[in-house]
């Protein structure tokens, strides 16, 4: 499909998107894995967009992943959601923007559960104010933090140093975007596009001038599965889908791979080193694999941040080809430095995983 | 007269949402993921709680089966009648564990696993996944560049702007002990922590 060329039932799934005054809720998963993506967000919104966005000491997880892992009741998830939304009350904030894909789905189920049945935002009520003596009330405008920037694109591409295009040859970098289930596939008209034709990424990346692959198992999940992952003999079952992903996506050659999902992001990054130190297949050029992004590490490299201030050498799988290719101008001396350019060693090579 | 299995099921919301009639159609399997590397069928799943006998239900709950799903909930999307296994898997899950059941399945036996990892994480440092609980051993996948981030956490997360460990805001700040003990109240209150304490109990009588 054109990527200009929309069928009119995505207009559907429009969604009001707060234009400013956001709640933060931070992703456990990212916060871990990709850390600077975390703090990105932040400068990206708070500086470059120029919005106003509180980041509160006392939120915790949103205990989605026990949830989801059916190890946790699901009236205790709601009540913690709740009791999210109550600290949002209190910090005098109506919009609720969380960074974990997993957490949008958990508090868009909990606000649809209580709309529908009413006895159970009433029971929730109950747990709360006998749990921690807390009143809540639900959040104005909740939207996932890939809708700010989606929703601030065209702001973003104006003060852009660099374009999703490949210096080499003027072309459009070729980009695999994929959505976290649980942004849309739950609640479609809570996406941007719904399910099946997703704007969230496909805008920024259109905006920026990138191209969007289009590949037969686009819309597959990634394969966490919860407890699939969690439990370390069930682990073949996300590897394997993954694996069914990049099976799919290798004959189209991406550049890079972009998600809205800290989980994703991690998945596509780790089981290419995977894949490659067990079955000896790689898949980007070179041995090298694909990178594998957030979609603030896009939106932060089209702005020019440094990507070793944003932490992308996290990243198992090295993203150098991609700088090389944007013409981003980096210091390969600085990658694996500490704070203040403290000397911490490097990491230890792969055995059949290309890194620099 | 204690409640049927069948009567208990039939209270979960994410059974009530999850199962209207379901048309046999075979759209959810062909596109669950769980389908294409376990002998798992969410098309068999709601066919048979959609009979409602008892045995069958109870032979459910103590299978390996209903363990399977990874609750991506891309059945939910996919579905023409608005049936959704993923919730129907979510009661399963539920009641299996609420009636003892799971502990007949291995795979139910590994709920022991999830809640001393993930559960317990969430009561002890607020996250569901911290890094100083995720070695290497258990997640080979993560591969060396976790080993260097992990070693050196403190510098890198100081250079990418984090609070690790710290007071007040920011990523991977620690969660202060009056907010972890909100947290505790509320798996108190819920049923989380008496679902803990029956985990542990069961795994140490098997």
């Amino acid at each position: 499909m054109s990527n200009n060329v929309f069928p009119a039932v995505w207009r559907d799934y429009q969604k009001e998107i707060a234009n400013d005054d956001y709640y933060y809720a931070r992703s456990c998963i990212r916060q871990n894995f990709f850390p600077g993506s975390e703090e990105t967000f932040l400068r990206i919104v708070g500086k470059t967009v120029g919005k106003n966005i509180f980041d509160d000491a006392h939120q915790t997880t949103c205990s989605g992943i026990a949830y989801h892992c059916g190890v946790v009741p699901m009236q205790t998830t709601m009540t913690v959601v709740a009791r999210q939304f109550s600290l949002m009350n209190e910090a005098g904030y109506k919009n609720f923007v969380p960074s974990c894909v997993t957490s949008f789905g958990v508090y868009s189920e909990a606000i649809e559960v209580w709309n529908e049945y009413p006895e159970v935002l009433e029971e929730t009520r109950k747990h709360l104010k006998a749990s921690t003596g807390r009143d809540f009330q639900i959040p104005e405008n909740i939207v996932h933090t890939s809708d700010i920037i989606y929703k601030y694109r065209n702001e973003i591409a104006a003060k852009a140093k660099y374009r999703l295009i490949n210096k080499n040859t003027g072309k459009p970098l070729r980009i695999v975007e994929h959505i976290g289930c649980h942004y849309a596939k739950i609640f479609p008209h809570k996406g941007v596009g719904g399910a099946e034709f997703p704007q969230v990424l496909a805008g920024m990346i259109n905006a920026w001038g990138g191209e969007v692959v289009d590949y037969p198992e686009r819309r597959h999940c990634c394969g966490f599965g919860f407890r699939n992952y969690i439990i370390k003999s069930d682990r073949s079952y996300p590897i394997s889908n993954t694996k069914i992903k990049f099976d799919s996506m290798e004959p189209y050659k991406p550049d890079f791979i972009v998600t809205n999902c800290p989980g994703c992001t991690y998945f596509f990054d780790r089981w290419q080193y995977a894949i490659a130190e067990m079955d000896g297949k790689t898949y980007g050029e070179n041995g090298y694999g694909i990178p594998s992004l957030t979609y603030e590490e896009m939106s932060g490299l089209i702005l020019g941040f440094d990507p070793w201030e944003m932490g992308m050498q996290l990243h198992q799988v090295s993203v150098e080809p991609l700088l090389d290719k944007m013409g981003i101008q980096y210091n390969p001396k600085e990658k694996y430095l500490g704070y203040n350019k403290e000397e911490i060693g490097k990491p230890e090579k792969p055995n059949v995983l290309k890194v620099f | 007269m204690s409640e049927t299995l069948y009567q208990q099921l039939k209270k979960d919301i994410r059974f009530i949402e999850g199962l209207h009639a379901c048309i046999n159609c075979g759209t959810c399997t062909a596109v669950c993921p769980a389908a294409q590397f376990y002998p798992y069928d969410p098309r068999l799943i709601a066919i048979t709680v959609e009979k409602g006998d008892e045995a069958e239900l109870e032979q459910l709950l103590k299978s390996d089966t209903i363990w399977y799903c990874g609750e991506c909930l891309s059945c939910k999307t996919r579905c023409p009648r608005g049936n959704t296994p993923g919730y129907i898997i979510q009661a399963l899950r539920n009641l299996s564990i609420n009636t003892g059941f799971y502990a007949f399945s291995e795979k139910g036996r590994q709920q022991i696993i999830v809640k001393r990892t993930v559960g317990d994480n969430i009561l002890k440092h607020g996250y569901c996944v911290y890094i100083d609980e995720l070695t290497l051993r258990e997640h080979p996948e993560q591969g060396p560049i976790w080993d260097w981030y992990r070693n050196n956490a403190t510098s890198i997360l100081q250079r990418l702007g984090a609070n690790y460990k710290g007071n007040g805001a920011g990523t991977m700040r620690k969660i202060s002990q009056q907010d972890l003990d909100e947290l505790k109240q509320i798996f108190d209150e819920t049923g989380a922590t008496e679902r803990f304490e029956n985990l542990e109990k069961n795994h140490h009588e098997q």
